[in-house]
């Protein structure tokens, strides 16, 4: 039933990896004491080609993942496997190049797989706590729902606002018209608030731009203009507008949340896949300049 | 569109020769009448005497011919199914668009000369056969000496039942809510249609809406929600006046000038000045204007058809029926009926299209006859069967499918050459039919479809087994019907139980097709053995429409249920008397079987449908199983504990079986053994319920799967949301392996406890949306996969019929480029791009809409695709044996 990659069938692939290791040891340290244990060696050479092929399998995820008809395991399996598989190559590459490294293109390659194999564990992290946040910010109900919802109060808002003096009017529809929500790249990833409102100056009639973060603004003129209205029925629509905005903050929030979530879920994947495209071109030249200078 | 409005004049203006007698008049111009007619029409022409009146009319309540047809959505691509049925009638049709179809129709009338009165609601028919009275909506009276009622089932709008209700103020349909502004309109009902037109119209009108319940209890709840909200907004103009009748229509009394309603409502008398009044009271079904006419039906289920003979013929002689009134859902079929019916008022006894094709089912047999005499012989035979009308018997057999067996293989040659070339030759028939009509299309210069280049499929002839062959095996999810019309069948429902032998008159595969379930035991065919093999759908006809049938089955499930579970040995005869003692309960979704505390002193076994046992902890109400057909449940109460632990609920609409103590006791006695396997069930389902009743967020997870309709499930999806990403990999593969549409909505659907129920077919045990496909594309696999087949007309019934949305209606669309040019040269449509969205809106119109849906990736070896390519585990699909499995693993 529901199991996630990590215990994906008892974890069979945490000891696939473990005897791989194992094996990668028994090599490395099978070699001569007098040779310096470089990629120079057989056994350099088969380590090697075992970082190698891995750093291939590890690659063609990207395509078994789109292979929608592959009878070849689940993708879930795949994905267990490629976690544990992708972090011991960073211990089989390391014995590998026993740990030499200086200004050159396999040195390269050494840093842009272990950024990768970083990213990766970024990405791992993502995928293990992220989908239960994000369940818990829903709680029960689609996104949809929420946004649905925030249609709905911002109807109520607009039609409650016509029954309120002229400066009230203005703020509380500003603050409708400038909320910030989503926008692009960085602003989801980090998931502040730019929101803002237009606070007309009592004297100058001049409105000026200023910050609404979790819709504080508003809610702070509403709270302080209650106690100051003079007519009941004027006091009894701010006292409705100040709860309906309690319950917009509510939902902004939850939104915002949501779209940050979502968006660190997808976003390491366009570090992860990128700098993996990089790190197969300079093992195509790592690879290329061993033989040629063989 | 300026044509079409020309067209409609024009109709309108045709005058109607005052002849006030006719040899033949037909009733409703759709394509069954509309065939008739023209076929009377040609008699007419055909005829020797000069005076050119015609002896035919044709009645129609519409403004226009085929009103069911015009009120297709635009554009739609009307099928010409069943393929194997050839088309007799002198009005042309063929797969086409609903504008080409009309089209042809109304040259059809004009060419055939079709004596037509438009506008002509029939309201009454009396007399008898050679001078029948026809009264008309206008009063106008008709004689005729033989009547078609060819009217479908569609029915005609409800009417307000008050003075003016005709009068040009009021409407009964709404096409366009944008076309009006700034008037007073009043909208009166309180369904869907009504809500709907109402939001519309106040958009830009004064809106009043008047209900004669105090809430809108019919309503989808969207248009709820929206209605109320309209209602409740100051700042529109729109008001309701709830437990309101209508009590007069004033019509206006200048041109010009608006009219008013008058309403009676709890206040006391309205009386609202108006420009419009809209009303929308849905449709009255045609039965009780049939019933006036005489004609009778075998009982008062709505699903009723009415008595036929073989030739259309109804229990009044000289009054006719065909079409979908008659039971046949389909264009073709109507229109071959409206030929036919005319033949035989004519006297001339014409075979129906359909004879070739009983030559066909019969070609296997041991026996040369003529189908005709082999039907009327099997009927005769069957006892269930013998009081069913010829005609339904007729449709019965044409819908099975024969199976013969023999017993050696020189025997089974000679049989399958015989029937091999039955089959070819219809196979040619068809082909050379096909051949002949595409000739006709490309000399017409018409565009030709890609349907019309598919030849037709042809049906398949006698099925030949071998004696001792298995028909269905145990676990199978089949669920059609035998009858044993000669020889014998066997049954074993437990590896080493007994085997049971079937004699001619008898039948079996009733359990899977009343429970929904797979089959339970191996059916083997016997020596010189002929089956019936009829679908589920059929069966479905049958049952609703038979009672005698219903009955005769009912009766056999509850005595081979009694015989499973507790008496294997037990001769069917004493099993007989036991189970007349037995009832048979329904409940519907929702309703209490027996309550906590109750004392019980019977048990229940399921037999179609789904229990929920629940136990109250502290305040609350926890789930503790959940049992589905087959199983048995209260059983305690007769082994010693006469008051009941738990709460039994139906969770869908489910029937069961009611066993009392006396009856219990009396099965056991035969058979004591039993009683160990009986107290093992119990004490394995009392195992499972306490470690329920131990954890009530299990059970409130039970109860929230039950909600959502999983009871009803075989195979549902669930995503742990706690897992999900939200990469839409399921949905991308869904829509990869399926035409680039996918069939899952993820992102919808309800959760409890990070369990989601996304959108997606659960391959009901009783699937909602076969029930009224007219050409029944829609099947269940032996794997049990509901699925779609490519027959589909696209007439949008299995959409509406699914509970769950799990239906939507797609164009079939192509896609570009394959994963490696996408991978390596970002080329063509990324694998799983949903190619409906990028779809252009000509593509779209250009494509015939179909319905899709989850057919469990049946063809794909690996399983559902959808899980298969979510990379985190999060989707799962599993069947509601496994429910408890998801909570307690949790
Ligand atoms: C959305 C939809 C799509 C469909 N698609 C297809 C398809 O693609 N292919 C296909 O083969 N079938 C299709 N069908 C089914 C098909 O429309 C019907 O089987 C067919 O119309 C039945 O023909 P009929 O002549 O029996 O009745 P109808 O076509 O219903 O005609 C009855 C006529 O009688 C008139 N009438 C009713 N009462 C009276 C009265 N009292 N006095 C005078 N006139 C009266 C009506 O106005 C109407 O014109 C579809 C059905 C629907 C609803
Ligand atoms: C050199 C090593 C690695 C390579 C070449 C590599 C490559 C890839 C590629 C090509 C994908 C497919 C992305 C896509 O198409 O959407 C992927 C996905 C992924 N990788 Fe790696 N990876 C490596 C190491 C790791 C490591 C060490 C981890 C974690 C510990 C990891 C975790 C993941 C995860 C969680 C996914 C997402 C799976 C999915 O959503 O389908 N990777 N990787
Ligand atoms: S389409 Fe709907 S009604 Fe049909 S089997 Fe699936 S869920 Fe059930
Ligand atoms: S494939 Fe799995 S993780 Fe991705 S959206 Fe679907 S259920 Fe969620």
């Amino acid at each position: 039933m529901h199991q996630n990659i990590l215990q994906y069938r008892g974890r069979r692939y945490l000891w696939v990896v473990l005897a791989l290791l194992i094996l990668s040891l028994i090599i490395y340290l099978s070699q001569p004491s007098d040779l310096p244990p470089n990629g120079g060696s057989w056994q350099g050479y088969t380590l090697g080609g075992i970082a190698a092929a891995l750093i291939v399998w590890l690659a063609l995820l990207g395509y078994r993942k789109r292979s929608f008809r592959s009878r070849l395991g689940t993708l879930q399996g795949w994905t267990s496997a490629h976690v544990y598989l992708g972090s011991g190559l960073l211990i089989i590459a390391s014995l590998h190049c026993a740990f030499q490294f200086g200004f050159n293109i396999h040195t390269l390659l050494y840093v842009l797989m272990t950024a990768v194999i970083l990213s990766g564990f970024l990405g791992l992290f993502f995928y293990l706590s992220y989908p239960r946040r994000l369940a818990r910010v829903r709680s029960g109900r689609r996104r949809t729902d929420w946004l649905t919802e925030l249609n709905e109060i911002d109807d109520r808002i607009h039609k409650l606002a016509q029954r309120c003096n002229a400066r009230t009017r203005k703020i509380v529809e500003s603050a409708l018209d400038r909320t910030h929500l989503g926008g692009g790249a960085i602003a989801q990833l980090r998931g502040v608030d730019r929101s803002l409102v237009l606070r007309p100056d009592r004297e100058t009639s001049e409105s000026k731009l200023i910050g609404n973060p979790e819709q504080e603004t508003v809610i702070e003129h509403l709270a302080s203009a209650v106690p100051k209205a003079t007519k009941s029925d004027e006091a009894q629509v701010l006292q409705e507008l100040l709860n309906v905005f309690g319950r917009r903050r509510t939902v902004l929030s939850r939104l915002r949340q949501d779209i940050r979530l979502q968006a660190w879920m997808k976003a390491w994947l366009y570090a992860h896949v990128p700098l993996t495209v990089a790190m197969l071109s300079a093992l195509v030249v790592h690879v290329i300049s061993v033989f040629l200078y063989w | 569109m300026i044509r079409r409005v020309s067209i409609l004049t024009r109709w309108e203006v045709k005058s109607v020769a005052m002849e006030s007698r006719f040899h033949i008049a037909i009733v409703g111009s759709g394509p069954g009448g509309l065939s008739a007619a023209g076929r009377a029409a040609e008699h007419d022409l055909g005829r020797q005497d000069t005076s050119h009146q015609p002896t035919h009319i044709l009645l129609e309540s519409f403004k226009a011919p085929a009103k069911t047809i015009q009120r297709y959505q635009k554009g739609k691509h009307v099928m010409a199914e069943p393929h194997f049925l050839d088309l007799r009638s002198p009005i042309k049709f063929r797969a086409g668009t609903r504008e080409a179809i009309l089209e042809w129709w109304r040259q059809g009338i004009d060419e055939k000369g079709i004596n037509i009165r438009y506008e002509s609601e029939v309201t009454a028919i009396s007399g008898k056969q050679g001078d029948f009275l026809i009264t008309l909506n206008d009063g106008d009276t008709i004689r005729a000496e033989n009547v078609v009622l060819a009217i479908g089932t569609q029915g005609n709008p409800r009417k307000l039942g008050v003075p003016g209700e005709d009068e040009r103020l009021v409407q009964y349909q709404l096409d366009d809510p944008y076309a009006y502004q700034d008037e007073t309109i009043v909208v009166v009902g309180a369904g869907d249609a009504a809500i709907e037109n109402a939001l519309g119209l106040a958009e830009q009108n004064r809106v009043y809406i008047v209900n004669r319940r105090d809430e809108f209890a019919r309503a989808k709840e969207g248009n709820l929600n929206a209605v109320l909200k309209a209602i409740n907004d100051q700042s529109v103009d729109f008001s309701c006046f709830y437990e309101s009748h209508v009590s007069a229509v004033r019509p206006p009394t200048d041109e010009g000038e608006s009219g008013a309603i008058v309403l009676d409502t709890p206040e006391g008398e309205r009386t609202i000045e108006c420009h419009r009044i809209v009303a929308r009271l849905g449709s009255v079904p045609p039965r009780k204007f049939v019933e006036s006419c005489g004609v009778e039906f075998p009982d008062d289920r709505p699903t009723s058809l009415p008595e036929l003979s073989n030739q259309y013929e109804s229990n009044v002689p000289g009054l006719y029926i065909i079409g979908a009134l008659g039971g046949y859902p389909l264009i073709k079929q109507a229109m071959n009926q409206g030929h036919d019916v005319i033949e035989y008022i004519h006297g001339n006894d014409v075979k129906p299209v359909d004879h070739e094709l009983l030559m066909l089912q019969f070609s296997g047999l041991p026996y040369m006859a003529d189908p005709e005499e082999i039907l009327a012989l099997y009927q005769q035979r069957l006892p269930m069967f013998r009081r069913m009308n010829a005609l339904q018997f007729r449709e019965f057999i044409l819908e099975s499918r024969v199976i013969a067996s023999v017993s050696d293989d020189q025997s089974r040659e000679e049989v399958e050459a015989r029937s091999r070339a039955a089959e070819e030759k219809h196979q040619q028939t068809l082909l050379e039919r096909h051949k002949d009509r595409l000739a006709e299309l490309e000399a017409s210069n018409e565009p030709i479809t890609e349907a019309d280049r598919t030849p037709p499929k042809p049906r398949p002839a006698t099925r030949i087994m071998q004696e001792g062959e298995s028909i269905f095996q145990d676990g199978e999810y089949t669920n059609t019907f035998y009858t044993i019309a000669e020889g014998e069948a066997h049954i074993q429902y437990e590896p080493d139980g007994p085997v049971y032998t079937l004699k001619p008159g008898q039948f079996f595969g009733e359990m899977s097709l009343i429970s929904g379930r797979p089959r339970s035991g191996n059916a083997t065919i016997g020596p010189e053995t002929i089956l019936l093999e009829t679908p589920r759908r059929m069966m479905v006809k049958v049952l609703n429409s038979n009672e005698e049938v219903k009955d005769g089955i009912d009766w056999m499930f509850i005595v081979r249920v009694l015989q499973k579970h507790f008496a294997p040995d037990l001769p069917i005869e004493e099993l007989r008397k036991i189970a007349r003692k037995v009832e048979l309960q329904q409940y519907a979704s929702g309703d209490s079987i027996y309550d906590e505390g109750d004392s019980g002193d019977c048990l229940h076994l399921i037999r179609s449908g789904t229990v929920t046992l629940s136990r109250k902890v502290g305040d609350a109400q926890i789930a503790i199983d959940h049992l589905q057909s087959g199983r048995m449940f209260g059983q305690l109460a007769l082994m010693g504990d006469p008051v009941r632990r738990e709460t039994a609920t139906a969770a869908v609409k489910t029937e069961t079986i009611m066993l009392r103590s006396r009856e219990f006791l009396a099965l056991l006695k035969k058979d004591p053994q039993r009683i160990d396997d009986i107290q093992a069930e119990t004490r394995n389902q009392l195992k499972l319920e306490t470690m329920l009743a131990s954890m009530p967020e299990g059970g409130n997870v039970i109860s929230f799967l039950m909600d959502e309709g999983l009871g009803e499930a075989t195979n549902a999806m669930i995503i742990d949301e706690d897992l999900c990403v939200g990469c839409d990999n399921c949905e991308k593969a869904c829509a990869d392996t399926h035409g680039g549409i996918s069939r899952l909505d993820r992102k919808a659907g309800a959760s409890h406890a990070s369990v989601q129920v996304p959108i997606s077919c659960r391959h009901c045990e009783h699937p909602h949306c076969m029930k009224d496909c007219p050409v029944d594309a829609i099947h269940r696999a032996p794997s049990g996969e509901v699925f779609i087949d490519d027959s589909c007309i696209g007439c949008g019934n299995c959409e509406t019929n699914c509970p769950y949305d799990a239906i939507h209606m797609a164009p079939e669309l192509k896609r570009k480029g394959g994963i490696l040019s996408w991978i390596l040269f970002g080329f063509g449509s990324e694998p799983g791009a949903d190619s409906e969205k990028s779809a252009t809106a000509a593509d779209t119109q250009q494509s015939s809409h179909k319905a899709v849906k989850c057919d469990g990736c049946m063809d794909l070896k690996g399983g559902p695709a959808c899980v298969r390519a979510c990379p985190t585990g999060a989707a799962i699909r599993i069947g509601p044996d496994r429910f408890p499995e998801l909570i307690t693993r949790r």
